[in-house]
């Protein structure tokens, strides 16, 4: 096996079998930790179809997570205080339909424009729109708007309890999973061919007689909708959920974890928010000053670590 | 490896005694951002706290652990999970905001852990949410509004202009001074508040002006509070609309409006339930001290910190250090067996003070520093309004 | 409808307007010639307000304190030329917006342990602290006066630059043939450091002239860099015409909106629902204001022509 499937293969096991380890240990913080990287890694994963393989840098993917998480407040808020009963469910299912398909349809609407852009255009309109639905949320007084949305219960869902932080992990754990092999298959499909294709050279694609423009919004719509599922996880996570979520820098956070792991590749995003998250992490627990060492990492990988971790572990003889 | 772990379990077993003869202590406040500034005057405060104490409550060695909430109540959530999950504290307090207590609360209480707001008191955690485990060294948001809206009707002020940031306390301080102000409100802005919170007041003020209110009152803590009262000043409002306050002038303002040579606010009145001017032995050692080490007046931020410090030993010295007895902890706490900065005060049913409020001026003091100084007392033994809205279980 | 009002807050919203411009031309001129998405400009502009902050309790004097500010300003934002943006300029857009990411958390945290976190009212002489009656019952403060006329100076400066002096020309072309204008023997590297010098002085100017109205404060580049990003986009990336009209158009719509936009939504929802929602939607104006422009012309208003 290559080298990059086996670090592959090491650090989802990894995954798999450290957080039971720091529950039975009496460390039940760090479960935590590897739930929010977790969650935060399956929507590095999705913002990697368009931003890797598909060559559009959304400066927005942070809107999804927080339509996703809203998903579930909103739906819980009305079961709980009356309200819209059309809307009002404590059910997963319920939830979970909600979050992937209001983000397919932002996604979808927002697309069918910040496509129309290119270049640093593409970068800011997707921006704009996370900016637009982060004050939507502000203004909605009833969620309540800048203070966020504080919820009691969480999803329902069958045989598991998302109350239980084991079983919580595992369903995160699982979802990254299946959404890391979901990125694979579209990627290794003809569809991701043209994809790919389009992102080097779009004119010759075009004139080969393939609609690109259908194909790059069909990956945004993707990768919104997985993105949105990300969201409803992290809002059953944090039993809080605010427009903060969204803002544009927890936007440009997702990205970075994208670039720091190494994009187009199957484990990068992974990765990158495992480093990511662990480096905040240990370094906010030094100092008060912590982002002044973690700017200068951010800079310093941008500027000397070509193509990411997986760059440096794939090496240079191994393809 | 195998030596690694022999030297794990053995530090493990050093460490262990100790564990048991300290008290842990979680403090939540804001250390980056512009809005640290207030947290580390608590820090100041409760550092204070701890060396008059000499690091001791009874006879348990006091173990603080400050965590930041970056302004954020959803980081400041992330650190209560910490400090409960982790750190395994037996008090969490601190809180700054009122959104972030509002977030966090959850975190701490079902863990069982003490909750004491020193600062933030949004209205349900004194109502609706008000919890056995929680207390606050601070005030009900409304309550501080609540007195000014009584000082401006004894003014005889007839009509007002409301501004606030659109947050929690914001709201409860806006329906705090509409609770008791009798005149008429000729208008109202909510401005947007947080990490991007709005700065430059032009367009509220032109309205406020137009509105030919007889005052204005606002709400603007932290670095807010400077920036409008400067605008109000260039404005030119003092001369047509007086301004009433409440926690916008405070000791950290103060000394950056002085080097600013702002005198608008001089003569300024605000309300509140201390001062650094107020006489009693407490109050006087922490003033002076904090003085002394720091060259600046203490904020009531500061203060409320450090009574909340105070509060903690006096239920661990009740106790006799068993803090696993956690009704006899809730008790001592309940009791308010301490020397507060603000004098003596009790608890409600729903653990917030009932104590006075006072209508504060801006002064020179001795030495021409500005400062708050008591000049009538608005409110005796006040219990806030949600204290009926609570069913505590 | 109160015309006075409407007087008063058409000029206060000219003001914020011509603030964004002087951060967005900066921006823009980077951005336009350099092909340099510069996230940190933001903290550029903060940096400007903290040292003439400081040099203002020095000197005593605000306005002296901008003046030596200046030179300061733009040293720093050579030296972030040399250190940062030269190595990402062969890189794409966002390496450009991920180093300079990097760069806003270091710049903010660097002036958080030189400054402290409480920031500074700054202290203006006498005679810019008062008001000037312009007509009956039309009082504005002297300061806000005095950055229009900044703001409107700058723009002007900017213009006879671009358009009349060598420097300009060779902006021009620079940005649309670097190797035409290395083939002139001018070198393009000392050329490129001298724009980003510039920008970073126009940023520093804009952030000196709003901390005597809001105070110099660690967050203040973050509220304001997002919101010239969006300027420019919308006036057409490296457009100056474009930055200066879209930049008062944006500072019209959020002045206005936030003074008249609570009482447009009392007639169709209560008071209390209104007065919180309407500075959101306010806020919330601009944007969809640009996604409606890039849906009709996905260049900006001004698309420069040559690139």
């Amino acid at each position: 096996m290559k080298r990059t499937t086996w670090v592959t293969v090491f650090v989802m096991l990894a995954l798999a079998i450290l957080p039971p380890v720091f529950l039975w240990t009496g460390n039940a913080f760090y479960v935590d930790l590897a739930t929010r990287l977790v969650i935060l890694a399956i929507a590095a994963v999705s913002l990697n179809l368009i931003l890797g393989f598909g060559g559009m840098v959304s400066f927005g993917h942070a809107a999804y997570i927080g339509i996703g998480a809203y998903a579930v407040g909103i739906p819980v808020y009305y079961e709980t205080y009356g309200g819209i009963d059309a809307l009002a469910s404590y059910g997963g299912a319920f939830h979970i339909l909600l979050a992937v398909g209001v983000s397919a349809l932002f996604a979808l609407l927002t697309g069918v424009i910040c496509l129309r852009t290119k270049g640093v255009y593409f970068i800011m309109i997707t921006m704009a729109f996370g900016q637009m639905i982060y004050y939507l949320f502000i203004s909605m007084e009833e969620f309540g708007g800048d203070d966020g949305l504080v919820i009691d219960i969480r999803s329902e869902l069958p045989l598991v309890s998302l109350d239980n932080p084991l079983q919580l992990y595992a369903i995160a754990y699982i979802a990254l999973v299946i959404a890391m092999l979901m990125v694979r298959t579209i990627v290794n499909s003809r569809f991701g061919m043209v994809l790919q294709g389009a992102r080097g050279n779009d004119e010759r694609l075009v004139t080969l007689g393939y609609n690109t423009y259908l194909y790059r919004l069909t990956a945004y719509v993707i990768s919104g909708a997985m993105c949105g599922f990300a969201g409803a996880l992290l809002g059953n996570f944090t039993t809080f959920i605010s427009p903060d979520m969204m803002g544009w820098s927890r936007s440009g956070e997702l990205m970075f974890m994208v670039i720091l792991g190494g994009s187009a590749t199957t484990l990068g995003p992974v990765l990158g928010s495992a480093v990511f998250i662990l480096m905040e992490e240990v370094l906010s627990s030094i100092t008060i000053y912590w982002h002044l060492p973690f700017g200068l990492m951010l800079m310093g990988i941008v500027l000397f670590v070509r193509g990411g971790l997986m760059g440096l572990i794939k090496g240079k003889g191994d393809k | 490896m195998k030596r690694l772990i022999t030297a794990a379990l053995a530090a493990t077993m050093l460490t262990a005694p100790s564990f048991a003869a300290e008290v842990k202590i979680g403090f939540v406040t804001t250390l980056t951002t512009g809005a640290a500034v207030i947290g580390n005057d608590m820090q100041k405060a409760v550092d204070l706290a701890i060396e008059h104490m000499g690091g001791k409550m009874g006879d348990l060695d006091v173990n603080l652990i400050y965590a930041d909430d970056g302004f954020k109540p959803e980081t400041g959530k992330q650190a209560t999970d910490k400090l409960v999950k982790q750190d395994n504290v037996d008090f969490v307090t601190g809180f700054i905001w009122s959104h972030v207590l509002l977030a966090s609360r959850k975190s701490a209480l079902d863990a069982g852990k003490f909750l004491i707001s020193t600062n933030a008191g949004p209205s349900p955690v004194a109502g609706k949410l008000c919890h056995k485990n929680f207390f606050s060294t601070s005030w009900q948001n409304d309550q501080t509004p609540m007195a000014m809206g009584e000082v401006l009707n004894q003014k005889g002020v007839k009509s007002l202009y409301i501004m606030a940031p659109n947050y929690a306390a914001g709201k409860n301080m806006v329906a705090g001074v509409e609770r008791t102000f009798k005149g008429e409100i000729l208008g109202r802005d909510l401005t947007k508040w947080g990490a991007d919170a709005q700065l430059d007041f032009s367009a509220e003020l032109a309205k406020a002006k137009a509105s030919g209110a007889e005052g204005i009152f606002v709400f603007y803590p932290g670095k807010a509070g400077g920036a409008f009262i400067k605008q109000y000043q260039q404005a030119g409002l003092r001369d047509i609309m007086p301004l009433y306050t409440v926690f916008t002038v405070d000791g950290l303002s103060l000394p950056k409006l002085q080097a600013a040579n702002f005198e608008a606010v001089l003569g300024s009145e605000t309300t509140g339930h201390w001062a650094p001017s107020m006489d009693n032995p407490q109050n006087k050692r922490f003033v002076a001290d904090f003085k002394a080490k720091h060259g600046t007046y203490p904020s009531n931020y500061a203060a409320q910190s450090y009574d909340a410090m105070f509060l903690i030993k006096s239920a661990v010295e009740a106790v006799g250090g068993d803090l696993s007895d956690m009704d006899a902890v809730r008790a001592a706490l309940h009791a308010a067996n301490y020397d507060s900065v603000r004098g003596a005060y009790t608890y409600g049913a729903n653990n917030m003070p009932v104590q006075n409020f006072y209508l504060l001026e801006i002064v020179k003091d001795a030495d021409g520093i500005w400062t708050k100084k008591v000049t009538a007392t608005v409110f005796e033994n006040h219990v806030d309004t949600y204290a009926a809205d609570c069913s505590m279980n | 409808m109160d015309y006075t009002l409407l007087f008063i807050q058409t000029l206060n919203g000219v003001q914020l307007g011509l603030l964004l411009f002087l951060v967005a031309s900066g921006l823009t001129l980077v951005f336009g010639i350099l092909d340099f998405v510069n996230l940190a400009h933001g903290s550029i502009y903060m940096v400007g307000a903290f040292i003439c902050a400081s040099l203002t309790f020095i000197t005593g004097n605000f306005l002296i304190a901008v003046l030596i500010s200046l030179p300061i300003i733009g040293l720093v934002g050579y030296l972030i030329e040399r250190l940062v943006a030269r190595t990402l300029y062969s890189r794409n857009h966002l390496d450009h917006v991920l180093g300079t990411f990097g760069l806003i958390l270091v710049l903010d945290t660097s002036v958080h342990l030189i400054w402290g976190p409480a920031g500074f009212a700054v202290p203006l002489p006498e005679w810019l602290d008062g008001r000037v009656e312009l007509f009956e019952g039309v009082v504005v403060p002297t300061f806000r006066l005095l950055i229009i006329g900044v703001g409107l100076a700058v723009a002007a400066g900017l213009y006879w630059l671009v358009n009349f002096t060598k420097l300009g020309m060779l902006i021009r072309a620079g940005a649309s043939n670097r190797t035409m204008v290395s083939a002139l023997g001018i070198d393009i590297s000392t050329l490129f450091a001298l724009v980003f010098a510039l920008g970073a002085m126009l940023a520093g100017l804009a952030g000196m002239l709003i901390s005597p109205i809001t105070e110099a404060s660690i967050s203040m580049g973050g509220e304001i860099i997002i919101t010239a990003f969006v300027v420019i986009i919308v006036g057409g990336i490296g457009s100056m015409k474009g930055a200066f009209v879209a930049a008062i158009v944006i500072g019209l719509i959020d002045t206005l909106g936030r003074s008249f936009l609570d009482d447009l939504f009392k007639l169709f929802m209560s008071p209390q629902a209104a007065e919180t929602s309407a500075p959101a939607v306010s806020a919330m104006l601009i944007y969809i204001i640009m996604a409606v422009i890039l849906a009709f012309r996905p260049q900006g208003l001004f698309p420069p022509r040559v690139r």
